[in-house]
C-alpha cells in the first residue's frame, strides 16, 4: 500500500500564467509524500464528465501541506477547472505514479555529484519544477532546458531558483529558437543524465539523442488515462522487454510508469 | 437482515460484485476498499496466452460516460493461475474469473485449466465488441451461442455464466440460448459499441475507431435488458450496466437481477463497491426487509 486515495481538496489559489494554462495551489496532505514525476487525478464538478483528469505535480509544499498544479486547458474538463476559485473544494485521486528515480538509485554506489540536465516542452515543463527542487537540495546541478510555443515563458522564473535555465521557443520570439534538442547541442550542454517531460516527438527525439551520447535519460509519458490506478489498461505503452505485469510489452502509463528509462519503452 | 444471495449453488455474502475488466485481478482496488467486503470479484477476462490488446487510445469520455477499446490485453491464463488466483484466495469473497477466446478451443483450454483452480464461478466473455476475430459472433447469433456454451459446459467443474452483449435485436433470445445450452447463469450488460469522432483533427478518437460505452449513460439500457432477459428465463441473471449507487444497483434487483456489478464507476469511484453495499444495507433497514431476496424481482408490475 502506498495509500491512494480520493479526497476532497480545497483550492488555496487559482491564476492563469500564460494563454490557456493555469497555476493551481490546493490544500492536500498529499503534499507530504509526493515526488517529481507523480501525479494527481481531478475530478470534473460537472457529473456527465465521469473521469479524474491526471495532472503533474508541480511543487509539493511539504511545510505548508500544498500542492502546486499547473495544467493547460485541453477540453471541456480542464476548462471547467480554469473557473475554479479559492476556497473552493474540489476532489481529487492521488498519489499516483511513480516519480523520477533519484540520483542516488541511478548510482547507487557513486557518491560523486551529478549534472543533470531536465528538459520540460510545453506542458511537460511543469513537473521539472518540483524535480529540480529535488536534484537541489541533494546536492547536485542541474540545468533546465524549457521548450514553450512562443514568448510566453511561465515558470522560467521559478525554475530560476534552482539551474540555469534556457528557453527555446519554436517561433524564436524568445531564447533560442527551436526546441530543448537545438539548445542542447547550441549550448554544448554536458550530461550525467537527462530527464524530460513533453510531447510524444520531443521524447523520441530525445530518446534517440541519449543513445547517440549514451547518457542515460528518464522520460515523462502521457496517454489517455481512465482509472489512473493500473486496472483499466487504458494507458499503455510499447515496452522493449517483456513486464512482469502484462507479460505483453505493454506497460501501463499510470502505474508502471509515468516516468521510464529510454531504453525501457519502445516510442 | 439477511443479504446473501446464491448464484448457481454458490452463496455471496451480498449480490454486489466487480464488472470484468473495471476492477483487474482486485489488486489495485484492494489499495481503497476491502474486498473482503465484496460479494465476488470478477477478474478482468483472460485467454490461453497472453494478448497484447489493441492500439491507443484506448480510451475516450463521453457525455455521462466512457469508451474503451482495450482489446482484452491480459497475460493468459498461467499467469492468473500463479499470480492472480493465489492472491485473491487471501480474501473471504468469491472469485469469478471471466475467460475470453477467439475460438471454441482457445475458450475450453482456460476452462479445463481453471478446473483444477479455487475459482468459484468462471463468466464467459462472449460479448466484448473491441476483439475483431471471432468472439463477438457466439454472442450476437444465438446458435453460435448454444453451441459455445453446451461445449464449455461439458468440460467445466465449476458452474458457468455467459456474458451477454446488448448489441443484439432480441435480448430475450440470446438469454434463452444459453439456458437452453445448460449455462448456470447470465450476466448482461456488456458494453454497446460506440463511436467518438474529433471534429478539429476529423480523426476517430480511439485507435480501434470504435469502442464499448459504459458508465451512466448506459443504465436505463442495462435495466431493461436485465428486467427482459430475467423474464424470459430460469437462471440467475448479473446485471450490470452504469451502477453507481445504492439506488441504481437495487433498480436492477427490482428489475431481476440476482446479483449486480459495479464497473465503469470503480474509475470514477474507487470506493463505489463498498458504498453500494452500505447503501443497500440501509436502504433495508429504512424499508424493514428482512432478506434481499425480496428485492430480486420485486417489481410491482
Amino acid at each position: 500500500m502506498n495509500g491512494k486515495k480520493k479526497t476532497e481538496a480545497r483550492i488555496l489559489s487559482q491564476q492563469m500564467i500564460a494563454e490557456n494554462i493555469y497555476d493551481l495551489w490546493i490544500a492536500s496532505d498529499m503534499a507530504e509524500k509526493a515526488k517529481a514525476g507523480q501525479f494527481i487525478g481531478i475530478y470534473p464538478k460537472d457529473a456527465s464528465r465521469l473521469l479524474p483528469r491526471p495532472v503533474s505535480i508541480c511543487e509539493a509544499d511539504k511545510e505548508k501541506g500544498a500542492l502546486r498544479l499547473v495544467y493547460r486547458i485541453a477540453g471541456k474538463g480542464t476548462e471547467e477547472f480554469a473557473g475554479w476559485k479559492e476556497g473552493e473544494q474540489i476532489s481529487i485521486l492521488g498519489l499516483l505514479g511513480n516519480g523520477f528515480p533519484a540520483l542516488h538509485d541511478i548510482w547507487e554506489s557513486d557518491r560523486e555529484k551529478k549534472k543533470v540536465v531536465l528538459m520540460g516542452g510545453g506542458i511537460g515543463i511543469p513537473p521539472m519544477l518540483q524535480l529540480a527542487r529535488e536534484i537541489i537540495s541533494e546536492g547536485n546541478r542541474a540545468d533546465i532546458i524549457a521548450g514553450y510555443r512562443d514568448g510566453q515563458l511561465f515558470l522560467k522564473e521559478d525554475l530560476e531558483k534552482y539551474g540555469t535555465v534556457f528557453a527555446a521557443t519554436e517561433d524564436g520570439s524568445a531564447g533560442t529558437q527551436g526546441n530543448v534538442l537545438t539548445v542542447m547541442e547550441q549550448r554544448q550542454l554536458e550530461a550525467d543524465v537527462i530527464m524530460a517531460c513533453g510531447p510524444m516527438p520531443m521524447l523520441r527525439a530525445i530518446k534517440r539523442y541519449a543513445q547517440e551520447k549514451k547518457i542515460p535519460a528518464y522520460l515523462s509519458l502521457e496517454e489517455r488515462m481512465a482509472c489512473g490506478v493500473g486496472a483499466c489498461l487504458g494507458c499503455v505503452c510499447k515496452t522493449t522487454h517483456k513486464d512482469p505485469h502484462s507479460h505483453v510489452n505493454n506497460a501501463r502509463i499510470c502505474t508502471d510508469g509515468p516516468v521510464f528509462e529510454a531504453g525501457e519503452v519502445d516510442i | 437482515m439477511n443479504t446473501k444471495v446464491v448464484i448457481a449453488g454458490v452463496e455471496l455474502k451480498n449480490p454486489v460484485m466487480t464488472a470484468s475488466g473495471t476492477f483487474g485481478s482486485g489488486m489495485e482496488y484492494s489499495e481503497f476498499v476491502d474486498l473482503n467486503r465484496l460479494g465476488a470479484v470478477v477478474t478482468k477476462g483472460v485467454a490461453n496466452v497472453p494478448w497484447p490488446g489493441n492500439p491507443t487510445p484506448r480510451v475516450a469520455e463521453v457525455y455521462g460516460g466512457m469508451l474503451n477499446a482495450i482489446g482484452l490485453q491480459n497475460p493468459g491464463i498461467d499467469v492468473l493461475i500463479e499470480r492472480d488466483i493465489p492472491f485473491l484466495k487471501q480474501f473471504d469473497t468469491r472469485m469469478i474469473v471471466n475467460v475470453c477466446g477467439k475460438t471454441v478451443e482457445d475458450y475450453l483450454e482456460v476452462v479445463e485449466k481453471l478446473g483444477d483452480t479455487d475459482a468459484d464461478l468462471l463468466e464467459i466473455n462472449v460479448s466484448c465488441p473491441n476483439v475483431k476475430e471471432g468472439a463477438i459472433a457466439f454472442g450476437q447469433k444465438a446458435d453460435c451461442l448454444y453451441d459455445i456454451t453446451s461445449q464449455i459446459k461439458a468440460k467445466a467443474k465449476q458452474p458457468v455464466i455467459m456474458k451477454l452483449s446488448p448489441n443484439v435485436t432480441d435480448i430475450t433470445e440470446m438469454a434463452k440460448a444459453a439456458e437452453a445450452a445448460g449455462a448456470d447463469a447470465i450476466s448482461l450488460i456488456n458494453t454497446l459499441t460506440g463511436m467518438k469522432i474529433d471534429i478539429y483533427k476529423r480523426t476517430f478518437v480511439l485507435a480501434n475507431k470504435t469502442g464499448g460505452l459504459s458508465g451512466p449513460a448506459i443504465k436505463p439500457v442495462a435495466v431493461r435488458m436485465v428486467y427482459q432477459a430475467s423474464h424470459a428465463v430460469n437462471i440467475p441473471v448479473i446485471g450490470m450496466g452504469g451502477i453507481a449507487t445504492a439506488e441504481d444497483a437495487i433498480e436492477f434487483l427490482l428489475a431481476g437481477a440476482a446479483a449486480v456489478s459495479i464497473g465503469a464507476m470503480n474509475f470514477v469511484n474507487p470506493y463505489a463497491t463498498v458504498e453500494v453495499i452500505e447503501g443497500i444495507e440501509s436502504y433495508m433497514k429504512q424499508y424493514g426487509i428482512e432478506d434481499i431476496n425480496e428485492l430480486i424481482g420485486g417489481l410491482k408490475e
